[in-house]
């Protein structure tokens, strides 16, 4: 992706300030890139050559069933209305354990980042926790949970925690000591250098955080209802895997990708918006 | 610890010849500063520093890297706290920030988020002061730095000219009695250095701001200064203090002429003397 990066102008003698410059390329213009025609030719070539493949080789559909089939399962599954329920279900869990999640991990980085007995006091337990692989705890939220949404939020919620809690603390930390400086050479207070500087500064970094976590919000509600669920994509998945639907798995798997894209791609979206003076090339998207 | 060497200053900063009239924004008596590292140990950044600087003079401090300069500019700015001796601005210690202090770093630290006009602004939104008549003094002083047009521009792009521009326009914007600037060129090419010591002569003309500037360019500070402070390392002190009799303004000729070049000489000499210069 091309970011719409300013171009800085070459050395300008003091007196005479250039009155113009190339800022912004202009938006909305259009212009031809060759990915234009490259990114959807990989997609024709792949799925045509997958259809072709299953029909010359003559593959069982219990194998890996064709593109062609793929999409008949993906149209029955929305048509019965499955699919609908399934997304719903998984998204429902998706946000409000993302959600939940980044705004724990916000107010906690922010006290860590802030107030050093807070710091060296959790540290430890922070490291501890963030080596064990939160997955493996699925279960027994399940049992504390019940079967339902409440586990699918807390799962989602504690995997996808510990990166966007590094990634505050991190972020906030990151200011420049020029910059703090500048404040306190201001008489400016501790909220004041926060709210100035050091909120701005963390933003890159709690968005990168956001990114990670919405993925790994995902994976959790997926996981969760593959340990046990009476609905979502998951529940779906092992459903038609019982039931040797593998055209019907195939069509999940690509309501779920679709769901992850529409996601990640909102989350850019807000990222651009919020953490404008930052070029797409710093982040992770 | 060994007892602090003695400067080659006066004791009386005040009585020295040569100086411009009128009365003493910066008064420094004994100043010494001692940093502990990390391991415990004890090292001497400043010692016995005796310095004056009157109401409205253009002071450059000349030294090597690692000399102290950039920590009595903390001193200076109340960034950093006193271990013996006294600073005084306009007649009261200085013991932690001020409000009546502008600092302009090495880099121009601006806030990439806000605009030229707010980055400018941010002294009078922390300090709290009238916002209306803020404004009218950023779009002035924007303009003086030559950068009319520019308030809604974004800092990322300005060259790295018009960056160090924005940030004077930003210590002056609260009308502070004492501007500090540490090495504000140090990361800007020749030409480009060369033209801004020109345009802050210029704002300083117009201005009358007192100007504590911090350099490691000796040209820079002849050709900017009223008087020039020689800084030496380990500890770090003033060695001598050289008055630059040149008129103003001061053009960028000025550095071939013979008596831009004694002083030039002097102070290396001083530098190398004085073990400034390794």
């Amino acid at each position: 992706m091309k970011a719409v990066e300013p171009v800085v102008t070459s050395v300008i003698p003091a007196d005479v300030a250039a009155p113009h410059f190339t800022g912004h390329s202009p938006r909305g213009r259009f212009r031809f890139r060759p990915e234009m025609i490259l990114i959807p030719g990989v997609a024709v070539l792949l799925i045509g050559g997958w259809e072709a493949a299953c029909r010359l080789l003559k593959i069982s559909d219990f194998i890996l069933p064709a593109p062609s089939g793929i999409a008949v399962a993906l149209y029955q599954g929305f048509m019965s209305g499955q699919f609908v329920t399934g997304l719903f279900a998984t998204m429902s869990a998706v946000v409000l354990g993302f959600l939940a999640s980044a705004a724990v991990a916000f107010v906690l980085g922010t006290l860590i980042s802030q107030i050093r007995l807070v710091e060296v006091t959790l540290f430890p337990y922070v490291v501890a926790i963030q080596t064990l692989p939160k997955i493996a705890i699925a279960p027994l939220i399940l049992i504390w949970f019940g079967v339902g949404l409440e586990s699918k939020v807390v799962i989602a919620a504690t995997v996808s925690f510990f990166p966007m809690l590094v990634n505050t603390i991190v972020g906030l930390k990151s200011t420049p000591q020029d910059k703090i400086d500048l404040m306190r050479s201001l008489s400016a207070s501790r909220w004041k250098i926060f709210w100035y500087v050091q909120l701005p500064e963390a933003l890159p970094f709690i968005f990168a955080g956001l990114n990670i976590g919405i993925v790994l919000s995902v994976l959790g509600a997926i996981v969760a209802e593959f340990v046990g669920a009476k609905a979502g994509l998951g529940y779906l998945i092992l459903q038609m895997n019982y039931n040797m639907d593998i055209a019907g798995m195939f069509a999940a798997l690509v309501v779920l990708g679709i769901m992850g894209i529409v996601l990640n791609s909102a989350m850019t979206f807000a990222r651009r918006r919020i953490v404008f003076w930052q070029s797409d090339q710093y982040t992770m998207s | 610890m060994s007892p602090l060497p003695a400067t080659a200053e006066t004791p009386d900063p005040a009585s020295r010849r040569g100086q411009p009239k009128g009365a003493d924004t910066i008064v420094c008596r004994e100043l010494a500063k001692i940093y502990e590292t990390r391991d415990g140990h004890n090292v001497l950044a400043l010692a016995s520093i005796n310095l004056s600087i009157k109401d409205g003079e253009f002071l450059t401090v000349v030294g090597p890297s690692g000399c102290g300069k950039s920590t009595l500019l903390k001193v200076l700015g109340g960034l950093t706290e006193i271990t013996r001796g006294e600073a005084l601005l306009n007649g009261s210690p200085i013991v932690g920030p001020r409000r009546d202090i502008g600092v302009v770093f090495q880099s121009p630290t601006l806030l990439p988020w806000r605009t030229v006009l707010d980055n400018v602004m941010l002294p009078i939104h922390v300090l709290g002061l009238d916002r209306t008549e803020g404004e009218e003094r950023a779009r002035g002083l924007i303009e003086m730095v030559g950068l009319a047009g520019f308030e809604m521009k974004y800092p990322n792009e300005l060259s790295g000219g018009m960056q160090q521009r924005v940030a004077i326009s930003r210590a002056l914007v609260h009308q502070p009695a004492l501007l500090l600037m540490d090495e504000p060129f140090g990361a800007l090419d020749a030409l480009t250095r060369e033209a801004m010591n020109t345009e802050l002569q210029r704002i300083w003309m117009e201005t009358r701001r007192t100007i504590f500037l911090i350099t490691h360019s000796i040209t820079e500070a002849v050709f900017l200064g009223d008087r020039v402070a020689v800084m030496t390392p380990r500890p770090g002190k003033l060695a001598e203090h050289i008055d630059v009799d040149l008129p103003r303004p001061r053009s960028l000729d000025i550095m071939t002429s013979p008596r831009f070049g004694e002083l030039v000489t002097r102070i290396r000499g001083l530098l190398q003397t004085q073990g400034g210069l390794e």
